[in-house]
């Protein structure tokens, strides 16, 4: 049942180095402030797992808060290269990084495998391509009815992971509006969740009988962190940071620019 | 009217695309050109973008695959899972657009890495979306501009599909999509020969010799007979495109 705690105790209580975390949120609502609380309070050795690392996983990589990195797309949409997660992978900076490489057909069904309690997931995908030849996770399924052999990946079972929202009631259910992503699906794969949200609110205010809607019973934690999501956004609240996300190329292309932003703007913020 | 040959490339790619296209649309290059085409000749295409939006009519040109832009402009958005799995995977989209890093004579593409794929000289972002875009849709166009470093012979890695190792390649992996049937760039327009599936020229822009294609490919290039010449841009087709581009522009430097 969800709890609602402040950022700093959500993450303490249920984030712990060596876990499996994923942070969602595809291009909106991505948790950067969770993401910053963790590298404040200094967890390290985790399995990040996003299908886009984006901004967030740049930072917590250069933190050298992961060993691991399971992902699909790991570059700055629009902009370039994540300079620090080419710096882990082709320098070991700060430390080496493992990958576990998937398309993005496969990792949103590896969280579907995941919500679903199933084994693993099936789709039709990877023909002919090298994926497979580099990640023994990538593998096939026959098809009992036709024989189409199928491709098949590992359920994605986090064990914690971290969402932002626009908003929750006070009985701690959540509400997810605009580019939904794998948020919900993250959600109900996890072990626990924390959701940081822009308020809390008396009446949710769905927009329609089908609005994305995670109840309170399948949410670990709540947190309230205003602008949680920036640079990236919350629809209707503020905007994506265009501006920043093109900035950020220059701070996070050498190490020691990075690590001065970081210091100036996580850090000791 | 003078123009830019990103210019041409990007109004090239627009021209193939028509109202009845359902069409997958990558950020860069792609995005621009099936913008402009809904801009122009084909206001009734279907753009949808991964993250969800289908039917997405944007005023200015996404700087992410998933700006609220998309969103507020779209006519539904789904989950990522649902995109992937029920229109992508089931068979819905015409055309998907792609762009890479390095793209071999039969149209495989590399965006993966640059080296040995444990150790890497370079690591790209990855292939996202592009395995499955190229092995699901109708048809696949892609856009890059031309390099001897992106235009080899052999790839490091094929990160989507093409048209394999040549003939055949397709149908004996139980594909029966057509795979890469154009691919626009800044000095011409390729199209896979219809018997030996490698990327022949088609046409060559205005100004542009055969010699400066081959200077540009890592590949002994073959040319079509006869070789046809892309139309110059309209100022129509210019005035769209540049226009879209400053909104663009004053819209991603104005958020800070």
């Amino acid at each position: 049942m969800a709890v609602v705690l402040s950022l700093k105790q959500a993450v303490a209580l249920h984030v712990h180095s060596g876990d499996h975390v994923a942070m969602e949120g595809f291009t909106h609502l991505i948790p950067f402030a969770a993401g910053h609380e963790i590298i404040r309070q200094g967890i390290k050795h985790l399995t990040l797992i996003r299908m886009t690392p984006d901004l967030i996983y740049d930072q917590l990589i250069g933190m050298g808060a992961a060993d691991r990195l399971i992902f699909s797309w790991g570059g700055n949409p629009g902009v370039g290269s994540l300079h620090r997660l080419r710096d882990a992978v082709e320098n070991g900076w700060p430390r080496a990084l493992a990958l576990e490489e998937h398309s993005h057909a496969a990792m949103a069904n590896a969280y579907e495998a995941g919500a679903a309690n199933l084994p693993f997931a099936v789709f039709r995908g990877y023909q002919g391509v090298d994926l497979p030849k580099v990640n023994p996770n990538i593998r096939t399924v026959t098809c009992p009815f036709t024989g189409e052999v199928l491709a098949a990946v590992p359920p994605i079972r986090p064990n914690v992971t971290i969402i932002h929202a626009q908003r929750a009631d006070r009985a701690g259910n959540v509400l997810l509006d605009g580019i939904i992503g794998v948020q919900k699906q993250a959600v109900l794969a996890a072990e626990r969740s924390i959701v940081t949200v822009e308020e809390i609110v008396d009446d949710l205010a769905a927009p329609g009988f089908n609005a994305v809607i995670l109840p309170a019973w399948t949410v670990s934690a709540i947190a309230v962190v205003p602008g949680g999501a920036y640079p990236s956004y919350a629809q209707g609240y503020y905007q994506r940071a265009n501006a920043f996300y093109k900035s950020w190329d220059a701070i996070a292309r050498e190490r020691e620019t990075f690590t001065a932003w970081m210091r100036s703007n996580v850090l000791h913020s | 009217m003078s123009f830019t040959a990103d210019e041409l490339m990007t109004i090239a790619a627009a021209r193939a695309l028509s109202d009845n296209d359902v069409c997958f649309v990558g950020i860069g290059a792609p995005s621009a050109a099936c913008n402009l085409a809904r801009l122009t000749h084909a206001p009734q295409i279907t753009l949808i973008y991964e993250s969800g939006t289908i039917g997405t009519r944007p005023r200015v040109l996404p700087l992410s695959i998933g700006d609220g832009e998309l969103c507020e402009t779209a006519l539904t958005t789904v989950s990522v899972p649902e995109m992937f799995r029920y229109w992508l995977q089931g068979g819905r989209i015409t055309v998907g657009f792609l762009g890479g890093a390095q793209i071999d004579r039969y149209a495989n593409l590399n965006t993966t890495v640059v080296g040995d794929y444990h150790h890497p000289k370079v690591r790209l972002p990855g292939g996202g979306g592009a395995p499955e875009i190229a092995s699901s849709c109708g048809q696949v166009f892609i856009t890059m501009s031309m390099s001897p470093r992106a235009f080899v012979q052999t790839l490091p890695f094929i990160t989507s599909l093409g048209h394999g190792s040549g003939p055949g390649s397709r149908a004996a992996l139980g594909l029966h999509t057509q795979g890469p049937t154009k691919v626009f760039t800044d000095l011409c327009i390729f199209e896979p020969d219809p018997h030996s599936r490698e990327l022949t020229v088609v046409a060559l822009h205005p100004g542009i010799s055969r010699e400066q294609v081959q200077a540009q490919c890592g590949w002994r290039v073959r040319f079509a007979e006869p070789l046809q010449q892309t139309p110059a841009p309209t100022a129509a087709e210019l005035d769209v495109l540049r226009a879209l581009q400053e909104r663009t522009r004053l819209a991603h430097g104005a958020q800070a």
